[in-house]
């Protein structure tokens, strides 16, 4: 289970990267890598530019300098066909889960499957979707509207609906946010599932500590536009750093 | 102050802003006619939105034009009795319907219905991310949500105006049997004695562009909405009002192209 990152393949290595919007300065420099099979927490507060940062990976947004490689390629240089070649392998689950609300859940599932899988049989068809729909244990919500959802099958759905194109490397935007404390512990259990079912790499974007603990292999910790401190959940937090105690003390005292 | 401000315009901030939004509005819609020929075509979702702006605005079109064929057979039947010309009533009401009534009345109402669902649904769509997931999904999204829209809009709209026409007609001969017990061959002979093939293409033509600007104008409200729920409301807000000013604009010009052919 020890894991040394010397000598393992880095999936998204991202180098001395800067965004900001108008004057405000979001990510100042940050360094990152992934290595393949490993799930990374980036923990930090609100604001701090977490989102913007997989918003870069997926090619959403473009940096201002640096160098963004998600599996061997450098996002920012990409033109549209190579981006959504890239794109396929990256599964986005988003914070407010993004369910498409005019569609069911098959509908939601099936969008993206029939946009690139367009000649595979009716009967692959369904099996992929009761197989994802399965792998996050929602099997009986086939047929719902994503308004008829509580907020975690709607993560759960959210989660599927990447996992459908099989992808190499997860983002997962505040997967727990909005949750009450059970149903936060059951979708850190599916990312780790997920993570061994699946077999990917993945980034996990959080300020709740237990998501970062459970789910964590390695936490980043993202403060003022820079990764102050990297190690595992232990090493992070017995930082004298004023900054990260503070983080600390508040998510499990406030 | 004054060199930052020299700096960060070209013209002035107002001016530099109209130039801005026309450019995006201009890539906008030139993005609209590379997307048309590229695969996949969404069918599917041309067809459904087909259904949703005619299911959306059918019913307030009904009752307005239905409505306006009456009052306004009702309305002019003074002034040309007065002539002693009040046979020409369904001619007259027929040139007003066809030629003017059905185009703008249609457009306006599907200003109003079509153009603010367009705007606050692709809005919403915008503010909760629902676009950024077809974009990671590697899906197009421009083409999925937007051409289909557009495309659906210019078609329907010309379909709506000769719907709306007709049914004004009716409500026109409704009124006129009731008063001059003219039978229905003789009101539809006299109704289309003075039309011409070009006033049904002009008022389909004109149809076509509206609808195409309520299509565009809603759209490209929806998928540039920023700044959350809020957004959504200005959103579908503006393109009421954008395409309305648009529509009469076109009217006019259209109006001045046609008449030149006459
Ligand atoms: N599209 C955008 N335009 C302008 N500012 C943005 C945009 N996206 C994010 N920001 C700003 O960047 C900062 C970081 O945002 P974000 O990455 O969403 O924070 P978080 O760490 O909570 O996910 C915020 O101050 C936000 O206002
Ligand atoms: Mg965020």
């Amino acid at each position: 289970m020890e894991r040394t990152n010397q000598q393992r393949e880095a999936v998204v290595s991202i180098r001395n990267l800067y965004k900001a919007f108008g004057s405000n300065e979001v990510l100042r420099g940050v360094d990152l890598d992934l290595f393949h099979g490993e799930n990374l927490v980036v923990l930090g507060r609100s604001g701090t530019g977490k989102s913007v940062l997989i918003k870069i990976i997926a090619g959403l947004l473009k940096p201002d300098s640096g160098t963004v490689n998600v599996l061997g390629r450098e996002v920012p240089g990409l033109n549209a066909k190579e981006l959504n070649a890239l794109r396929l392998e990256l599964g986005f689950s988003f914070q407010n889960s993004a369910l498409y609300d005019s569609m069911s859940v098959k509908e939601n599932l099936l969008f993206p499957l029939l946009h690139h899988r367009r000649h595979l049989p009716k009967s692959a068809v369904d099996r992929s979707v009761e197989t994802v729909l399965d792998a996050v244990g929602l099997l009986q919500a086939k047929n719902q509207m994503p308004a008829e959802l509580s907020g975690g099958q709607k993560k759960r759905i959210g989660i599927a609906r990447t996992l459908i194109l099989q992808p190499k490397i997860m983002l997962y935007d505040e997967p727990t946010a909005g949750l009450d404390p059970i149903t936060s512990s059951e979708i850190n259990e599916l990312i780790n599932e997920v993570q061994e079912r699946y077999h990917t790499s993945s980034i996990i974007i959080t300020h709740d500590l237990t998501c970062a603990k459970d789910t964590g292999d390695r936490v980043a910790m993202l403060l003022d536009g820079v990764f102050a401190k990297e190690g595992t959940f232990d090493d992070v937090f017995r930082s004298e750093d004023e900054r990260i105690q503070s983080f600390y003390n508040y998510n499990f005292t406030g | 102050m004054e060199g930052d401000r020299k700096r960060r315009f070209f013209i002035s901030k107002r001016v530099d802003g109209f130039f801005i939004i026309f450019s995006n509005v201009t890539s906008f819609i030139g993005r609209f006619f590379k997307e048309m020929f590229r695969r996949p075509l969404e069918w599917n979702e041309f067809i459904h939105q087909c259904y949703e702006i005619g299911y959306r605005s059918l019913l307030l079109i009904t009752m307005t034009a239905f409505i306006t064929g009456v009052v306004f057979t009702k309305q002019s039947r003074p002034s040309l009795s007065e002539f002693g010309a009040q046979s020409w009533l369904p001619s007259l009401v027929a040139i007003a319907v066809i030629k003017s009534l059905a185009p703008l009345v249609t457009a306006l109402i599907c200003a109003g219905k079509v153009g603010s669902g367009i705007g606050a649904e692709l809005g919403s769509m915008r503010v909760t991310e629902q676009i950024d997931a077809m974009e990671v999904s590697a899906t197009n999204p421009f083409k999925y949500l937007v051409n289909t829209r557009i495309g659906a809009a210019t078609l329907m709209l010309p379909m709506l105006m000769l719907y709306a026409a007709f049914v004004s007609m009716m409500g026109s001969y409704l009124d006129i049997s009731l008063n001059e017990q003219t039978s229905f061959t003789t009101f539809l002979q006299n109704a289309f004695s003075k039309i011409t093939f070009l006033d049904y293409a002009s008022s389909i033509i004109r149809s076509l562009v509206f609808g195409f600007t309520i299509g565009t104008v809603g759209c490209y409200q929806g998928f540039n909405t920023s700044g959350g729920t809020q957004g959504v409301g200005r959103a579908a807000n503006s393109a009421v009002v954008v395409s309305m000013f648009f529509i009469f604009i076109e009217e006019m010009l259209i109006l001045q192209i046609i008449n030149s052919f006459r």
